[in-house]
């Protein structure tokens, strides 16, 4: 299987500096937030690629990276060999790309248009593509993705707030089938729902992942869910990759100690009454990150060279970790 | 743990009345919280554990009202006081923690100057005793260097912190019970366990009894001595957190369980519960689960069935036997 989502030492820098007259009359100096530093990954056709990390480690920001709502600062982005770069344009190849792409949001509730009906907005990505330009046709074809989404053709009739949220992000869903994408990136798809209907949001998306051989780029801050739908999952923090690999190297032997933390953080469901070891700290403000690595404040295992280098993402045990300890132990053993 | 009774609600029934009739939010709730006990109160959404909470502390936004059952505390009846008198028992005995620390602090005051003030509104302490009080507090919930953070704004405070600050400010007048909605729902995961570790530390310490509502599972399993279970509004089951996580009884509760995704176990699918929990306006008569529930049978839809014991739990299903 070859690589069909390419990262290339992709970075995102957001100006937050203070106003121009500030800057000027208080001689403050510009300040920009780094949101994703380098990362690289490849996602290949028809798998699961998940990232996790607590709130602001860049996770979204990639999503968002990669579907053209942001412009990256530096690095390569590409879909299939195509440039994701020339994603704004309004040449034809562009458009087919953006065609192929496709986003599922979090918030159900916010992402669909309250004023439309709910067939309205399934057909959207139809017109705006000019999928198919028949009106009946377009009918059908709509009333098709809400069959696959588990909803009747009558629904489409409803307007959003009809429906309750697990239903929801089951529109969201067909929305964004309807143009026929291969490659569906969810951002916290089912963190606004209730278990037993996040239960039926991530097997249906198991169904169609089946039947039509998408490919996923899975983003979540729940380990659990994570575990379940991935192939593969990618950690980061503080906006950098720390650990990459198959799921069950990641997580069935973490080696990157924030990999660890994390997974020590879980309530155990299982009450073995294993002692958990929480750690202690807080993600550092991103706009004054430590140097070397930026988890050493936290880390258990922090040694000299952690607060002077930033360790680089090198196999390790069959994955990928930037942890100057392990690739230590790595060399040594 | 002693059959000394401190919180007791019977038949708990809160009510929304609306133009179109009135709604039944909760719906004979009942259930006993004894000294040091920690009650996790589960659901999803719209099951009624937040109005619960809210009702015991005499907080329901109108037109939300008890319309029925009492809640006693330490064997004295709250729910019929006047707000003048809940003003009193609210922090002094019983303290809230709500999921999102941010909107629970005045962002235009010091956490110094809230803690002091609520210290003061419940004991009989002088303004230089009840700041000292307050250092004390956010010692104890981990704050550090608290002398230099106690004149500090909630802004400059990072979430996990602020929750802290929360937590002294419900401890503060060293009430009884604690009703704890959704407190770490807003927290990272990391942060999250460290949260949960320092409620259970300081209510053993302090002996209070906690109820906490929350809807995840989890939180339940590591924090939590007996768990209820809710669904539309009525408690479907009850009792000691591990018989409930190991072995349910309600089908409700078993498919809530199934419905995790765990790590140990790999499953190409999750149980899942089909349909979503009923609206208010629209709850099915008999059991209102019976629409999703896949051991349905005839009676389930006419009658509605009562918790029943089954072991050292009870449950409300037909096809449990006591």
């Amino acid at each position: 299987m070859s690589a069909f989502v390419k990262l290339e030492h992709v970075s995102k820098a957001f100006d937050v500096s203070p106003p121009w007259l500030n800057r000027v009359l208080e001689r403050k100096p510009r300040v920009f937030l780094h949101a994703v530093s380098d990362v690289s990954f490849e996602i290949r056709r028809g798998e699961t690629l998940a990232l996790v990390g607590e709130s602001g480690c860049g996770k979204s920001t990639v999503a968002r990276l990669i579907v053209g709502l942001y412009k990256a600062t530096s690095g390569r982005i590409t879909i299939d060999g195509q440039d994701m770069r020339s994603a704004d344009d309004t040449s034809e190849a562009a458009r087919a790309l953006r065609r192929r792409v496709q986003m599922i949001f979090q918030d159900p509730y916010a992402s669909l248009n309250p004023r439309w009906r709910v067939a309205d907005i399934i057909a959207e990505p139809i017109r705006t593509h000019r999928l198919i330009t028949d009106r009946a046709a377009i009918e059908r074809r709509v009333a098709e993705l809400l069959g696959c989404v588990k909803l009747t053709a009558k629904d489409g009739e409803k307007y959003p707030h009809q429906f309750s949220g697990g239903q929801r992000q089951r529109i969201s869903i067909a929305r964004a089938l309807a143009s026929n994408p291969e490659f569906l990136i969810c951002d916290e798809p089912t963190s606004a729902l209730d278990v037993s209907v996040q239960a039926q949001v991530l097997n249906l998306m198991r169904d169609l992942q089946r039947e039509m051989g998408l490919t996923y780029l899975f983003i979540s801050h729940n380990l659990q869910v994570v575990h379940h739908v991935s192939d593969r999952i990618g950690v980061m923090y503080l906006g950098r990759l720390v650990e990459i690999g198959d799921k069950r190297q990641v997580f069935g032997a973490p080696e990157h100690p924030y990999t660890r933390m994390l997974l020590d953080a879980i309530p155990d469901l299982k009450m073995t009454g294993k002692a958990r070891t929480p750690v202690a700290g807080e993600v550092p403000n991103p706009l004054d990150p430590p140097p070397g690595c930026a988890f050493n404040p936290r880390c258990p295992r922090v040694f000299e060279p952690c607060t002077r280098e930033r360790p680089e993402l090198l196999p390790a045990h069959g994955r990928e970790v930037a942890c100057h300890a392990v690739t230590r132990m790595a060399r040594a053993g | 743990m002693t059959d000394f009774v401190l919180l007791e609600v019977r038949d708990l029934r809160v009510e929304f009345p609306t133009r179109r009739g009135v709604l039944t939010a909760v719906d004979g709730v009942s259930f006993t919280l004894a000294p040091g006990e920690v009650l996790g109160v589960v659901g999803e959404s719209g099951a009624g554990k937040s109005l619960t909470g809210a009702a015991i502390i005499g907080l329901l936004e109108p037109p939300g009202r008890i319309a029925g059952g009492q809640i006693l505390l330490g064997g004295e009846r709250i729910d019929n006081l006047s707000p003048e008198a809940m003003r009193k028992v609210r922090g002094r005995k019983i303290g809230a923690i709500f999921q999102d620390p941010l909107t629970s602090l005045n962002p235009l005051y010091t956490v110094g100057r809230q803690l002091v003030e609520t210290i003061q509104t419940h004991l009989d302490l002088s303004a230089e005793a009840a700041r000292n009080r307050a250092v004390q507090l956010l010692e104890e919930v981990g704050i550090p260097a608290a002398r230099e953070r106690i004149d500090h704004y909630p802004h400059q405070f990072s979430g996990g912190m602020r929750q802290r600050v929360v937590i002294a400010l419900a401890l503060a007048a060293e009430p009884r019970v604690i009703i704890a909605d959704e407190p770490t729902t807003a927290l990272d995961v990391s942060i999250q366990a460290q949260i949960i570790t320092l409620l259970k530390r300081l209510c053993r310490d302090h002996g209070t009894a906690v109820m906490l509502v929350t809807h995840d599972m989890g939180v339940i399993a590591e924090t939590a001595d007996r768990v209820a279970v809710m669904y539309a509004g009525r408690v479907v089951e009850i009792g000691p957190v591990a018989e409930v996580i190991h072995s349910p009884k309600h089908p409700y509760t078993i498919g809530l369980m199934g419905s995790i995704p765990e790590f140990d176990h790999e499953r190409e699918r999750l149980v899942q519960i089909d349909g979503a929990m009923p609206r208010l306006d629209a709850i099915p008569p008999g059991c209102a689960f019976h629409p999703r529930c896949t051991r349905v049978v005839e009676r389930c839809r006419e009658v509605r069935p009562e918790l029943v014991a089954v072991g050292t739990t009870q449950a409300a299903c037909w096809l449990v036997k006591g």
